[in-house]
């Protein structure tokens, strides 16, 4: 790619389940790292919920695909940031997450999403 | 400016191909270059030859190959989003053993590659959908 670095950053809107855009999200991200860009991804409103500890799928016959998030950091995807107001509306806290994150205020997250190249929303 | 287009709504379910399409013609027409068009999600289903709309209604799939007939635009379907939503070229039909392909003229599968290709390559990446 001649070595041409961009700032991607993925922002993560949607609950894991009911539509599959978490998961095509996610798919996006596991490619994408392999461009070498660099890369952050952001929970934000239902989307927090895609890394939540402890889901169960076998109900509604979907794939948990959770914990490949775990998986983001050997593909050297680092920065995930969470929005603490879009936690904490939903009585969640840091430790109920999966992953290790950031937590940002929505002030951060727009200076961040200010410094992007590219922002894929989904 | 050098645009890529993500799609990634399904036609007439939802806005998103139309407004697509209406920025890419509207870009064109101002001498702007659509370096690709990304169909994502449901947006694959934009890419199905089959699609029969009303004879008085729009055909979203035909306008987007006359479009890149038109301007040798490079209509690109994602081939995971495209396999789960059985959309197939001559190709993949063969590789997974189905008995038909349905892909419209002036688009091809590929891979998420060339989404995140058409980031770093384009000064905008605009994406259409909810």
């Amino acid at each position: 790619m001649g070595g041409d670095v961009k700032k991607f950053m993925y922002v993560n809107r949607k609950a894991p389940y009911g539509t599959i855009y978490a998961l095509e999200s996610l798919e996006v991200v596991l490619i994408g790292a392999a461009f070498e860009q660099d890369v952050s991804v952001v929970f934000i409103d239902d989307g927090v919920f895609e890394i939540v500890k402890g889901q169960d799928t076998a109900g509604i016959e979907m794939k948990n695909f959770s914990n490949t998030y775990k998986a983001l950091e050997m593909y050297d995807v680092e920065k995930l940031y969470v929005s603490k107001d879009s936690l904490e509306e939903r009585g969640l806290t840091e430790d109920d997450l999966i992953v290790d994150v950031e937590l940002k205020t929505a002030a951060e997250l727009t200076a961040l999403m200010e410094e992007q190249d590219v922002l894929l929303s989904f | 400016m050098k645009f890529t287009i993500q799609v990634s709504e399904g036609p007439y379910n939802h806005q998103a191909s139309d407004s697509a399409y209406q920025f890419a013609k509207a870009a064109l027409e101002k001498g702007h270059e659509i370096y690709r068009v990304f169909f994502y999600h449901d947006g694959v289903n934009n890419a199905t030859r089959l699609t029969t709309p009303p004879q008085d209604d729009r055909n979203v799939v035909n306008r987007w190959s006359a479009l890149a007939e038109e301007h040798n635009l490079d209509l690109v379907v994602c081939v995971a989003a495209a396999q789960r939503r059985g959309i197939a070229d001559a190709d993949e039909s063969k590789r997974n053993g189905k008995d038909a392909d349905n892909i419209a003229p002036g688009f091809r599968i590929s891979g998420l590659g060339q989404l995140i290709e058409g980031g770093i390559q384009s000064d905008r990446l605009v994406i259409f959908g909810d």
